[in-house]
């Protein structure tokens, strides 16, 4: 019955498993902690497994083995009496072999733990991470302080350099957790936590926040772009220009609109007079791909139900409802398409 | 001992009836019972709040509830379990069997005890009539600050949530003072320390356990009140306070909480394996042995909720180690249960089915704890869905599956009859497999990526299948569960009447009548060995020289349980009652205002007085029938 159950669930798992995405998946190492943590895992799942089937068989032997009985049954006390050292010498010895078990798990876990520590770090990106309710804010950090630049909810970094991630948080405490790549770490407030890692294969990878942060938890998702070093010196490159002047007259209004409404209260547009900082900065907003934390495909008819009902989208957003004209709205959104 | 002996006996120990004695009730069989019904609604309602839960992430972009809502109802369903449920039932089990297992008449404290539950009620309502007014606590039933604190969740919902953990503690104080006291000094004379049933040694272990965890919750959640209520800063950053210092404190308490549901049904594995394999439990000195070990241990791991937050490495290693070690007494605990088993003559009945599981339900979560213990892989495991898995794994292989083995051992004793064995393994069945296709799809979603306490997951990310599946399995333990009340309430009426020892079992409780009269034993047993039933009757077989018509109990010795003294225990006052009320306006209203904690101590106060205030005629009874050393 057990082992039917057990079937049953597998292959129940099996059919649903099959869909799962690969870009947030702590088994599909992208990069070189997560492998080292793969790999411990897949050491630590064998050994578990082994011992699990060994004391689920040994109790199913024992259970197979014991005659039958009922209430009325003579108990037997004798053992109360005499010690029964054969049993005993057996559960000895099983107890040695989980103790010596429990020693390889805890060597395992030290050596992967060196491992990890070893990432080298000559020519390491450098981003402060900053976890707002409930946003990403990436700073690219620089010795040469002109170099460095501000975008959010979108990371980009070379494939086979190292990236050094500080954290910090703005407001609770979130996680920062891309599983692919590193295990997760908490953005503290009040604390600087340092997350270490390196992508070695190019692709796009999803990260989420992990620790509860409040309302929109759920929605405060991350999106990684890994990419051979000239892409990534090609988009670091692009993401330190202030934004193009709009060209056409459409685009010249959506900037009006943009400086002469609310907007301009929470939003930095780099080269324009919107410098503030409460909400994401979007100098180069239209070169990401998502909007609302990695949750929307960011495309003309999702920004602008994001911009005009903001909560409709994601509840609780700090972002208010902008009842703008349609044609500022369209205005607005024409110039938001030009921030390549 | 005569029929005019027993009535005498009966009446002496009888709760008052009526409406109005109904709240003088002292004694521990009236309370246990009490206590046990009421953690079990408050379980059905938490079971009910994940079912829901369960309906939203059935597929993705769930609109079954809004996230304002699915806040509230994760917060409900894990406060709920952890501290309306899961400790207090072993508390509350415990409290009707310790006496009877060690050959008492009552509880240590009586009053206090029917104190205890008083305030774990009113506790729970308040809890469910604030979530009911939509103000129930929406910050995680670990509630970490600054989100629980007074900038991120304004309003009344979390100090809602710290009053009830105010509420809950205290009552489990209480409980553990009553169990020590019970247990160390009323055990029947012989029954030494070495020949106490392993039910009651987890259960001294539990108690002395509470004593120091709770303390650091309540001091937390103190403290996290001040920050809210009178603008303290204990966990603000910005003030100097520490918003770890919360996470800290916490689980300091919290995971040895984990060990306050675990280790008492370690003891009813000890009983019931004992009895149905129609022997004593291999090695008591390594069992005993291992439970004091597992409670010491169950300190020194707090640790590894934090390996992602900025700890020193170095320090996270020694908590790896010590959360690995933790598993050797666990092991010698099961070697020792699957030797009984095997050297034994098995009885297959539903207690003990329900005991089997733990060896596949509680092993496979301890070893997915195994691997939370790395700090490593916990980096990757922590916060998601594995985790979810891994703590209803332990929890139920570890607390509802020998609870409800628990429960069909003990029902015959409880009630005077048995539960349908049919529909008991057809419930055992349903929750068995319910169980596994519920959480067993969740160690795989956690590795996919998904994190825990999401009210939605976009469609790309392929978990709609396994939730679906999650889902399914949820209804299954649902529908157990129903079956579960079913048996009780028709076999409470119906059911096979059991007699004194239905199951053939050794230990004391099961010597005297189903239900057992008010004052337990009609005569105080003297006990000559760890099975007394099981073992040939010895003289002196019993006490003489306790009155019947008076509440008076032999108190013994801590080590040898000689007998030490003549005590008179109080009799039924409605006083507890009363001062739990008391009690109540004192913590709702401090939720208020913090002027709650001047003005409500008037009350609180009074009827504390009242309730000691001192009697002649009680202080010449203790005269006339107390002999003292």
């Amino acid at each position: 019955m057990k082992t039917r159950a057990a079937l049953f669930a597998s292959g129940a798992l099996a059919a649903a498993g099959a869909a799962a995405a690969p870009f947030q998946d702590a088994l599909r190492p992208a990069g070189a902690q997560a492998a080292h943590i793969g790999k411990l895992w897949n050491f630590t799942l064998g050994l578990c497994t082994l011992v699990f089937v060994a004391i689920v068989v040994a109790c199913l032997v024992a259970l197979w083995r014991a005659p039958r009985a009922d209430h009325e049954s003579m108990a037997d006390v004798s053992s109360l009496a005499r010690p029964e050292s054969r049993i005993h010498r057996r559960i000895a010895w099983a107890v040695g072999l989980s103790a010596i078990g429990l020693l390889a798990l805890l060597a395992a876990d030290v050596f992967t733990s060196r491992a990890m520590a070893r990432l080298p770090l000559e020519g390491a990106v450098n981003i402060e991470l900053v976890g707002h309710q409930w946003w990403w804010e990436a700073r690219y950090r620089d010795a040469d302080p002109s170099r460095e630049f501000t975008t959010a909810n979108e990371l980009h970094i070379p494939v086979g350099r190292p990236v050094i991630v500080t954290l910090h948080s703005s407001d609770v405490i979130h996680s920062l957790w891309i599983p692919n790549l590193q295990g997760k770490k908490d953005l503290i407030p009040g604390r600087t936590a340092i997350l270490r890692l390196r992508a070695d294969r190019p692709g796009v990878y999803r990260g989420q926040c992990a620790e509860f942060c409040g309302l929109e938890h759920a929605l405060m998702a991350l999106q990684v772009t890994a990419e051979p070093s000239q892409g990534y010196e090609a988009w670091a490159e692009r993401q330190r220009q202030p934004a193009p002047a709009p060209a056409t007259a459409l685009a010249r209004r959506g900037q009006q609109v943009f400086l002469g409404t609310t907007c301009v209260m929470c939003h930095t547009i780099g080269g324009t007079t919107a410098g503030a900082g409460l909400g994401p900065n979007l100098t180069h907003l239209a070169s990401r791909q998502t909007i609302g934390a990695g949750m929307f495909p960011n495309n003309r008819g999702y920004l602008a139900g994001w911009i005009a009902d903001p909560q409709a989208m994601k509840p609780g957003v700090n972002m208010p409802a902008n009842s703008l004209p349609p044609d500022d709205l369209q205005a607005l959104l024409t110039y938001l398409e030009t921030l390549k | 001992m005569t029929v005019r002996d027993a009535e005498q006996l009966e009446a002496t120990w009888r709760d008052p009836p009526g409406f109005f004695g109904w709240f003088c009730a002292i004694n521990h069989k009236t309370i246990a019972k009490r206590f046990m019904i009421t953690t079990f609604v408050f379980f059905v309602l938490a079971g009910l709040l994940a079912l829901a839960m369960r309906l939203q992430l059935a597929q993705p972009n769930g609109r079954v509830v809004g996230p304002d809502q699915y806040d509230q109802m994760f917060t409900m369903h894990g406060s709920t379990m952890m501290f309306l449920f899961a400790v207090p039932v072993m508390q509350a089990v415990a409290m009707y069997l310790v006496p009877l297992m060690i050959g008492a008449r009552s509880v240590a404290f009586p009053r206090m005890n029917a104190f205890a539950w008083w305030i774990f009620t009113m506790g729970g309502i308040m809890l469910y009539v604030a979530y009911f007014l939509d103000i129930g606590p929406d910050a995680g039933w670990f509630a970490y600050v600054p989100l629980s604190g007074p900038q991120y969740s304004p309003g009344k919902r979390v100090d809602v949530w710290a009053q009830m953990i105010t509420f809950t503690e205290l009552a489990a104080l209480m409980e553990a003072i009553v169990i020590i006291c019970t247990i160390l000094k009323m055990r029947a004379p012989g029954m030494t320390l070495n020949r106490m049933p392993l039910f009651v040694w987890t259960m001294l272990a539990t108690s002395v356990m509470v004593l120091f965890a709770m303390p650091a919750v309540m001091l937390a959640s103190t403290a996290l009140i001040c920050d809210r209520l009178v603008g303290t800063h204990f966990y603000n950053p910005g003030e100097g306070g520490d918003a770890l210092l919360w996470q800290h404190l916490f689980w300091f308490f919290g995971h040895p909480e984990v060990y306050l549901i675990f280790i008492p049904p370690l003891g009813f594995m000890s009983s019931i394996i004992a009895t149905f394999t129609r022997r004593p439990v291999v090695g008591y000195p390594a069992m005993v042995l291992a439970l004091i070990a597992t409670a010491f241990l169950a300190f020194g791991l707090w640790v590894h909720h934090m390996f992602a937050t900025n700890l020193p490495e170095l320090g996270k290693t020694f908590f790896t180690a010590a959360s690995l070690m933790i598993a050797i007494p666990t092991a010698v605990q099961i070697f020792c249960w699957i030797a009984t088993l095997g050297s034994g003559k098995i009885n297959f009945k539903t207690p003990l089915l329900f005991v089997l599981a733990f060896f596949v339900i509680l092993l496979a979560g301890g070893l997915t704890g195994l691997m939370l213990a790395s700090v490593s892989l916990d980096v990757q495991l922590h916060d998601t869905f594995f985790v979810v898995a891994h703590l209803h794994y332990v929890l139920f292989g570890g607390g509802v599956f020998p609870l409800f083995g628990a429960f069909y051992y003990w029902f015959p004793k409880f009630t005077g009859r048995m539960l349908n064995e049919r529909l008991g393994r057809w419930q055992f069945w349903l929750f068995f497999i319910g169980f596994n296709v519920t959480f067993f799809p969740m160690h795989i979603l956690g590795l996919q990526g998904m994190t825990r306490r999401i009210y939605t997951y976009p469609e790309q990310m392929g978990w709609g299948g396994m939730n679906l599946t999650a889902t399914v399995g949820a209804f299954m333990i649902a529908a157990s569960v129903l079956l579960f009340i079913v048996n009780v309430l028709v076999s409470r009426r119906h059911g096979e009447p059991a007699g004194a020892n239905p199951w053939g079992a050794g230990t004391l409780e099961w010597s005297m009548a189903s239900p057992p009269p008010a004052g337990n034993f009609e005569r105080v047993p003297v006990v000559h060995g760890r099975y007394p039933l099981w073992q040939p009757m010895q003289e002196p077989s019993h006490v003489t020289g306790l009155d019947n018509d008076d509440r008076v109990v032999l108190v013994t010795t801590v080590a040898d349980a000689l007998p030490d003294h003549r005590m008179a225990l109080p009799t039924p006052s409605p006083w507890p009652f009363w001062s739990a009320v008391a009690t109540t306006i004192f913590f709702i209203g401090s939720i208020v205002t913090p002027w709650a904690v001047v003005w409500g101590s008037v009350p609180v106060a009074i009827a504390a007085t009242l309730w000691f205030w001192p009697k002649r005629a009680v202080a010449e009874r203790r005269a006339r029938v107390e002999v003292r050393p």
